[in-house]
């Protein structure tokens, strides 16, 4: 069997499957149907230095082969993620990725601090999520405020630091490579692309907050499009994300340039999605007699 | 194992009305496991997101599901030939908890009726049901209900069949009857049943719906406004912590 195993920024993954933030929580809910170690890391529930409440309901709209999600960082704070969530992970073994969210620089320097004094084997900056009103997307919109929050936080972070992205920009390679300039080791993308429905018989949005972030199958394209850019304009690994659903979909993403992937609403359609994943992605392997998926990376012939 | 995602057998399909639907799923180790109130997570062919539906009853090995056709999803499934497997993630949420020896008051509204029908075969005598439709040609389920025992009161909104009126007048009759009040159906109903559970002093658990993403409680897309005791609102989730919730605690 080929090897699935990849090394981003140092850090050993047992396969380049990761769960992506939001959409598994801390991982207790889909261990009662398999083992965390399917994955070969997790990215936790984005995480701020208090407890969230989130956005008020509904928080949730389908769409054509996607849906909308406006949660809002509806989290338990670090200290919580810390001292309750963390020791269980660290016993699943895969990859525990903290996952950082917070409404201002400091918010961020300060948990990314707090979060390298921990047994948390990497941290993922969010600097993209759509759905709250202060911070978030509003540090990943450009590269030049990508540059100052990435190098803000660097000087707090002992961990690897991987800074997700958000696609609602014009140029996707420019902030990816702000971001590693300013010292990140990984750049993980697609984070959402915002959307909004409407309830045509009330006339009103169907996602309380209006507009949500959309994920699922219909942004895959986009995400193979931004990482194949991304990955020609860094040299740092990138993290490839943005609905992928099938084994088929992982090939076609690391071909475009990922180093290892995440999958996150193919979750809510078949819990058992990595399962499939990883089995298909070593049927293909195999079938093309490729020794490592490592070597499958970025190999679109163009 | 607490629920799985597993393939289901559709060993009967039947149309109650032009738009309810009435599915038998076969599958021993999910049957095994699920309790009244319950809910079963369906895969939609061509459809990124499940449907939550709630469980109607379960006899041996066999799931009952008996939903409404709201849209192009449950669409899909009411296209579903005998035969065919179904995915669900079953059984979630914790359901309506049934006490033993007491008197319960099984309320349900609408297509809020099919989950009351397990939890009515689980009280057994000790129930008294309300079922409230629109009209007559919204009625399901009254055969099932006379078939365990209970005692089945029945209403209608325009007065076509059963008692002219909303479920809460029955109740007003038969709630000093009873230790406990249960209720499935549309927002407004559940609100007049909890006032009415209140101010007659009755514990009161009502079972609450919303758009959902994962069903198991991860992706935190399912919320609802709880009351806290300060009176501050603390969302939590239909899927995991609910669908059931007491009465007093919702914020409505």
């Amino acid at each position: 069997m080929a090897d699935l195993s990849v090394n981003i920024a140092g850090v050993e993954f047992q396969n380049p499957i990761i769960a992506a933030s939001g959409t598994i929580g801390f991982g207790h809910e889909y261990s009662e149907m398999y083992p965390l170690s399917v994955f070969g890391g997790i990215s936790c529930k984005g995480t701020t230095l208090q407890e969230r409440q989130g956005n008020p309901p509904p928080r949730i709209a389908e769409t054509p082969m996607g849906m909308l999600n406006a949660v809002g960082l509806q989290n338990p704070g670090v200290e919580h993620f810390i001292h309750v969530e963390l020791p269980w992970l660290k016993q699943q073994n895969t990859v525990v990725i903290a996952n950082a969210a917070g409404s201002t620089q400091d918010d961020y320097c300060r948990i990314v601090e707090i979060l390298s004094d921990t047994d948390v084997d990497m941290i993922e900056l969010n600097i993209s999520c759509p759905n709250v009103k202060a911070g978030g997307a509003q540090f990943g919109t450009s590269p030049e405020s990508v540059e100052k929050i990435t190098a803000a936080v660097r000087k707090y972070c002992k961990k690897p630091l991987i800074i997700k992205l958000s696609p609602n920009v014009a140029d996707i390679a420019a902030v990816a490579k702000a971001a590693e300039g300013a010292g990140a080791d990984a750049v993980s993308l697609i984070n959402t692309l915002t959307g909004m429905r409407i309830d045509i018989q009330t006339r009103r949005p169907i996602i309380k907050n209006v507009t949500g972030g959309m994920s699922g199958p219909a942004v895959f394209p986009v995400a193979v499009r931004m990482v194949y850019q991304v990955k020609k304009a860094v040299s740092i690994p990138v993290i490839g994300l943005g609905g992928i659903s099938t084994w088929q979909d992982a090939v076609e993403m690391i071909m475009a340039g990922a180093d290892a992937i995440q999958i996150g609403t193919v979750l809510f359609t078949d819990p058992y999605a990595p399962l499939k994943i990883s089995e298909g992605l070593h049927g293909y392997l195999d079938t093309h007699n490729i020794p490592s998926v490592r070597e499958l990376t970025a190999t679109v012939e163009v | 194992m607490k629920f799985d995602a597993q393939d289901c057998l559709l060993v009967s399909k039947r149309q109650l009305t032009p738009t309810i639907f009435d599915f038998r799923l076969k599958n021993a180790d999910l049957a095994e496991i699920t309790r009244p109130g319950q809910f079963a997570h369906l895969l939609v062919p061509g459809k990124t997101l499940r449907r939550p539906i709630s469980v109607c009853d379960v006899q041996d090995d066999v799931i009952r599901l008996v939903f409404e056709v709201r849209g192009e999803g449950t669409r899909i499934l009411a296209g579903m030939e005998e035969g065919s497997l179904i995915n669900m993630i079953c059984p979630l949420g914790n359901g309506f908890r049934i006490p033993e020896d007491k008197t319960v008051v099984l309320v349900g509204g609408g297509i809020g009726v099919p989950p009351m029908l397990y939890s009515a075969r689980t009280a057994g005598e000790r129930a008294i049901v309300i079922n409230g439709f629109r009209d007559k040609s919204a009625v399901i389920l009254t055969e099932d209900f006379k078939a365990l025992g209970c005692r089945l009161i029945e209403t209608t909104d325009n007065g076509s069949y059963g008692i002219h009126g909303f479920v809460t007048q029955p109740l007003e009759e038969v709630i000093d009857q009873a230790d406990v009040v249960l209720a499935c159906g549309p927002g407004p109903m559940l609100r007049n049943v909890a006032a009415a559970a209140a101010a007659h002093g009755k514990e009161c658990f009502v079972s609450l719906e919303q758009r959902m993403a994962c069903g198991i409680g991860a992706c935190l897309g399912c919320a609802v406004g709880i009351r806290r005791e300060d009176g501050s609102i603390s969302y939590r989730h239909v899927c995991k912590d609910g669908p059931v919730f007491r009465a007093e605690e919702v914020a409505w």
